[in-house]
């Protein structure tokens, strides 16, 4: 066994979990907020990547107004799907809202499609590609960077739910909807707003992801991995979800080292499968009572 | 206006097809089918035969999913372990007429080890579980190489019945489509059992029925041995009618289109099944026909738009039914009988 090779491989699974960790983020927001597993987190994230595409390549805008510009569409598409697919499900069986969900991405994967069209797009390299060198180990820039910009969101988002009241009512209403509509909490809106936040984490991601790698249609597939994360993590728990995001992380970066890549895509699956046999809500997850 | 339909035995209560109006149209049903390949034309028979195989695989999934409520998204993956091991079964000489049961037993029995958590986690989490059987099959039939094939997969010879080959569309047909009716029959016939009552009683509220005395384990088990053993068993089928098992072909799409069909037929009905599972395989067909119309009226572009609207088609169908007609096709199909019942005295 070579260390340096391990510590190497390691640190680099822990630093690209960040990004797995914003993902599941996002799924864990919509999942707290709103009772629903959001299928269609990756064709989200895609969207997102294709609007900031389309508003620094396209339309040639420096890379902070592309920005907002995409974390503005997303939003409003977040709380489009929120008020005409999820809405008028509220209350309906485990299978229609999965299947409401996935409906939802296969719309968003054609529309996508038909206007951008189905070949590989780049974006310009937005994160600084200077490697780290710590001693004999080399850190890939980009990869530290995304870990920092992940970092620095979910501590952002952190902060907003415990620190302002907007927040505070998000998670009020989240954990008890009812309670807190009686309260004078406007549910409806708090969920709108969970919608729009998921959207933009899924952007954010998209973007670092599609910048990282290239941009296409079939972006999203990385979401349905991370969907595994969470359950690693619990589907309700925001610090089950980064630290779950960066085992998987650590978890298929080893994979790659020791036993080569095709077996990579395969670690979340199997990760989840031994969960849900050992222990179904996940590391940080609440266990759930039925009541009769 | 038809007027009551009193059940006066017990053999009455029970029958599958209560009236006689019912039995004959049965009867006319299957003179239909077997002349079809005759009358249809060999566009009209491939897509019988394919609809033949989407119907009893759509069928194995509404037991588990529409009657037993444990929501599966690694359908197609069952069908692939059906395909292989017709594939496989075929290499060894074993007749198609042992190799489809087989297939379908195989699947079963990879279908009764995922099926295991189902003990532990249901809905969501259970879900989640079947994606990851999905992806861990999907795996193996991509880097198992020697039995599968590999990327490139594995041929399928045809089915053949002491030496008279089962190929050619006109032929296979009636291997599919009589299996086909079979086996629609027998789901049917599954939720006039106790096992079956059992499966209902499991998805309405399964704390319940186990007061009542159903192990929810072994009927949860069952329920996904069932479901899987129609998919293994359509694999095969799938097998024989494309003769080549590829692991793209029976990747999530695959077992999100199953999902759909169910859904918007109707969950936990066989008439939602059967037309749930048509109006699916005919839509793309219906789309592809119209791009082709689009295209002859010189839009030379239509054809680049086919699959992103074929998306876009699908995933409103689904959003579309579950808001508005959440029942689906069956329950239309009701709504329109009760209309023609009741005439001319509500309308």
């Amino acid at each position: 066994m070579d260390w340096l090779l391990l510590a190497e491989f390691s640190l680099v699974g822990l630093l690209s979990g960040g990004v797995l960790a914003l993902i599941a983020l996002g799924f864990v927001l919509v999942y707290k907020g709103t009772r629903v597993i959001n299928f269609a987190m990756g064709e989200f994230m895609m969207i997102g990547a294709y609007l900031f595409w389309t508003a620094n390549v396209f339309l040639k805008l420096p890379w902070w107004a592309a920005l907002a510009l995409t974390l503005a569409g997303i939003a409003v598409l977040g709380a489009v799907v929120e008020r005409f697919v999820l809405r008028p499900l509220a209350g309906q069986p485990v299978i229609s809202i999965v299947m409401a969900t996935i409906g939802l991405g296969a719309v968003l994967h054609g529309v996508a499609e038909a206007v951008w069209g189905g070949a590989n797009l780049s974006l310009p390299q937005l994160l600084p590609r200077t490697p780290l060198t710590l001693g004999e180990i080399l850190l890939p820039g980009q990869v530290l960077w995304s870990f920092a910009l992940a970092v620095a969101l979910i501590a952002g988002f952190t902060a907003y739910f415990h620190l302002s009241k907007g927040g505070v009512s998000m998670r009020a209403a989240a954990s008890d909807p009812v309670t807190a509509y009686a309260m004078g909490i406007d549910v409806r809106r708090t969920q709108r707003l969970t919608w729009m936040f998921a959207g933009v984490t899924g952007a954010v991601a998209g973007i670092i992801v599609a910048s990282m790698t290239s941009l296409s249609p079939t972006l999203g597939t990385v979401a349905l991995g991370v969907l595994a994360v969470i359950i690693l993590g619990g589907l309700d728990s925001i610090a089950g979800a980064i630290v779950a995001g960066l085992i998987v992380g650590l978890l298929e970066s080893l994979t790659v080292a020791f036993i080569g890549g095709q077996a990579r895509d395969l670690v979340p699956y199997l990760v989840v499968l031994v969960i849900l046999m050992v222990r179904p809500y996940g590391l940080f997850g609440t266990r759930d009572i039925e009541r009769l | 206006m038809r007027i009551g339909d009193f059940h006066a035995s017990y053999r009455h209560d029970e029958a599958l097809f209560d009236t006689r109006v019912q039995r004959i149209w049965f009867g006319l049903l299957l003179a239909a089918l077997a002349a079809f390949p005759f009358v249809g034309g060999s566009y009209l028979t491939y897509l019988a035969c394919l609809l033949g195989i989407h119907l009893i695989s759509a069928a194995g999934l509404n037991v588990m999913t529409g009657y037993t409520g444990l929501i599966s998204l690694g359908h197609a993956a069952f069908m692939g372990v059906g395909c292989y091991t017709v594939a496989v079964a075929e290499r060894a000489g074993i007749p198609f007429f042992l190799a489809l049961p087989l297939a379908g037993a195989t699947s079963a029995a990879i279908g009764l080890v995922v099926g295991i958590p189902s003990l532990r986690i249901k809905g969501l989490y259970f879900a989640v579980a079947t994606l990851a059987a999905q992806f861990v099959l999907g795996f193996v039939f991509r880097e198992w190489e020697s039995v599968t094939g590999g990327v490139r997969g594995a041929n399928v010879p045809a089915a053949s019945l002491f030496g008279f080959e089962l190929a050619g569309d006109r032929r296979i047909y009636f291997l599919i489509v009589p299996l086909a009716v079979a086996m629609l029959l027998g789901a049917r016939n599954l939720f006039r059992t106790r096992v079956g009552r059992a499966f209902i009683a499991i998805r309405d509220r399964d704390i319940s029925a186990e007061v009542l005395g159903i192990s929810l384990f072994r009927y949860k088990l069952a329920a996904f041995a069932i479901g899987s053993f129609y998919a293994g068993v359509a694999g095969g089928l799938w097998g024989y009618f494309f003769r080549v098992a590829t692991p793209e072909l029976f990747g999530l799409p695959l077992s999100i289109f199953y999902l759909a069909a169910i859904i918007v037929g109707g969950l936990g009905s066989i008439l939602g099944t059967i037309l749930g599972a048509t109006f699916m395989t005919l839509i793309p067909e219906l789309l592809r026909a119209m791009v082709g119309w689009a295209e002859a009226l010189g839009l030379k572009e239509a054809g680049v738009y086919l699959a992103p609207i074929r998306q876009v088609v699908f995933g409103l169908l689904i959003v579309g039914f579950l808001i508005f007609e959440p029942h689906g096709l069956a329950e239309m199909w009701r709504r329109v009988r009760r209309f023609f019942h009741l005439w001319p005295f509500r309308t």
